[in-house]
């Protein structure tokens, strides 16, 4: 086969690393309450063909219960990029639009979201929210968007300062001609790329704040409560319980990173060669 | 030189003031967020005591906690005694907040001030080696170990640490910074630093990957700059260079980056020291959000706001005022 350009590498590989990460998410759908039910007779055993990650103190198996841990972390993902994605665009127009004052009091917005340990501030809202699912998804949605704010915020002000934009302007376009003829252009690549390079930040802040305990309830598939779960049976040597699940874990992060650093690739027109 | 120094107070003032308002707003935030939770705080309390609480007793203690108050004023209320240095009385400790912070203050910092210390010095060095043979084999692995380490959650690196040096090994004791049975003012210095280096190490391992690839870039930049190349046709040797124009050029960002990285440090520090029942502030914070101690938790929530953005000032100010590009533009 002939060798490929670099771009289309990252295209093909792209469309693989997708296509693994759709299997997880739908296989952690599919995957029922039942099929999880272990029994007590299966109990503690370590990773064998029938049980890939050995099985948990109640008999379940753990692979499937990882996995369906992670298609929760993956929903948490996608809601806070999302959101991230809204409040991002939301700066930019802000800043490319606003007055001095406008982009100042964003800044001021930012470096008050920042101003505060993110874990303490989803700690916060999720305590707001009487804790469970909705306080981790909504705490860490609403925590995430401040990095991404910030990159957009910079961007916005080189691109205002742009000879372009300046031509524009002495020529009679209006605000948001230049906004969506000049700007988003340049912005969307930032935003996407941006948005998949933060889905790993939310997904380990997911699997923190369910492993302290301020996330899913203990019944409930998540890939913190099967870590800490596993933290009780340390001393007795089950290590599979503690590895396996974890190891899935970021792998599934580096997968996510993966394809952000394949799209910013592929968007990027300088590295279409090579 | 007169110049410089006026323009040091005017941004430390500009800072200062900054910062004021975004405490300001930190406290309003918290206690909004606390306010709007369904969890009913004297439930809670009075689930803690563990003994049957008449209604009139609740009322009671509603009307001491100032349950019926209008949120507004509470607020106003709360704000007057902090401002006072009056933090309330933690429910879980039964001691008051400002005690506690204090005291677990010191074990956090000292977790903190190690973790900030190694992942600082050995990032930085890792990150000079990654820049200096950018691209070539050490460059690549290391980036490699950089990705992974960044991809793990803090928890995990912290139980696998425990299960390799605590379980198998039996190098270190598996949690709790003091041992069994011994009174909290008996322990050893020793026996502290023994219990500290897991955590500590941990810690490290979250955050050197940061400063080690920011590092890895700067330097990259620098050494394909023009000075480079000129001393390098000079006939400067490639350590030289390095000494005289790599890592004084590098130093800087990083150490400005190592301060703004205390909000991490400390999000860290909260998994850490729960993996390792470490006495610190990080343990104290989750177990005020899990068992509904508000004024732990909004004391808490205070005080790391304030550790960060002390972080950012003095990064800020390290930016401005040490490097002199910036000074010339700021002119």
């Amino acid at each position: 086969m002939r060798r490929q350009n670099y771009r289309t590498r990252a295209v093909i590989l792209s469309v693989l690393l997708l296509v693994i990460l759709m299997a997880i998410y739908l296989s952690g759908i599919f995957i029922t309450e039942d099929m999880i039910l272990g029994s007590f007779l299966e109990a503690k055993l370590p990773p064998d063909f029938q049980h890939f990650f050995g099985t948990d103190a109640l008999g379940r198996d753990l692979f499937l219960r990882t996995l369906k841990g992670l298609s929760v972390s993956i929903t948490i993902g996608l809601a806070a990029s999302f959101i991230s994605g809204i409040i991002a665009v939301l700066v930019g127009i802000g800043v490319a639009c606003g007055s001095k004052k406008t982009e100042e009091a964003i800044t001021w917005v930012i470096d008050l979201f920042m101003g505060i340990p993110h874990i303490v501030l989803i700690m916060l809202i999720s305590f707001a929210l009487g804790r469970g699912f909705w306080g981790v998804l909504i705490g860490i949605s609403f925590t995430h968007w401040c990095g991404l704010a910030r990159v957009i915020r910079a961007e916005v002000l080189q691109l205002k300062s742009e000879p372009y934009v300046a031509i524009s302007k002495k020529l009679g376009k209006s605000g948001s001609w230049i906004m969506v003829h000049h700007m988003l252009p340049h912005l969307t690549g930032q935003i996407l790329v941006g948005l998949i390079l933060m889905f790993p930040h939310a997904v380990l802040h997911e699997a923190s704040l369910s492993f302290l305990g301020f996330g899913l309830s203990p019944e409930q598939p998540a890939i913190g409560i099967i870590l800490a779960e596993s933290m009780r049976y340390l001393s007795t040597g089950m290590w599979w319980m503690a590895v396996l699940p974890g190891l899935l874990l970021v792998i599934l992060v580096l997968l996510i990173d993966k394809l952000g650093h394949l799209l910013r690739i592929i968007w990027d027109p300088y590295s279409s060669q090579g | 030189m007169k110049m410089t120094g006026r323009k040091l107070i005017d941004i430390f003032i500009r800072n200062s003031i900054k910062m004021l308002s975004l405490l300001l707003a930190v406290s309003f935030l918290s206690f909004l967020l606390v306010s709007l939770s369904p969890i009913d705080p004297v439930g809670q309390y009075i689930l803690g005591l563990q003994t049957a609480v008449s209604p009139e007793q609740r009322a009671e203690i509603e009307e001491y906690w100032g349950v019926n108050e209008p949120p507004v004023e509470r607020y106003f209320h709360w704000l007057t005694e902090v401002l006072q240095g009056e933090l309330g009385e933690s429910v879980i400790y039964r001691r008051p907040v400002a005690e506690i912070i204090g005291e677990r203050f010191i074990n956090s910092l000292a977790l903190m001030l190690c973790a900030w210390l190694i992942s600082g010095i050995f990032g930085f060095i890792l990150g000079i080696v990654m820049g200096r043979y950018y691209d070539r084999w050490p460059d690549k692995i290391l980036k490699k170990i950089c990705y992974i380490l960044s991809s793990m959650p803090t928890f995990w690196i912290g139980l696998l640490l425990l299960l390799i040096f605590g379980v198998w090994l039996k190098w270190f004791p598996i949690g709790f910074s003091s041992p069994i049975g011994v009174l909290s003012r008996d322990v050893s210095l020793g026996e502290k630093i023994y219990h500290l280096i897991l955590p500590a190490f941990t810690l490290s391992l979250m955050s050197f990957s940061g400063i080690a690839l920011h590092t890895r870039e700067k330097l990259w930049d620098v050494m394909n700059s023009d000075y480079v190349l000129f001393a390098r046709t000079r006939g400067e040797d490639e350590w030289t260079i390095l000494k005289r124009h790599g890592i004084r050029n590098v130093i800087l960002p990083a150490l400005t980056l190592q301060f703004s990285s205390f909000a991490e440090l400390f999000g860290g520090s909260v998994i850490a020291e729960n993996v390792f029942s470490y006495p610190g502030l990080g343990s104290a914070v989750s177990a005020a959000g899990l068992q509904s101690d508000l004024s732990l938790l909004l004391g808490i929530t205070l005080f790391s706001a304030l550790f960060v953005c002390t972080g950012n000032m003095i990064a800020n100010l390290l930016y401005r005022i040490v490097d002199p590009g910036i000074r010339e533009v700021k002119e």
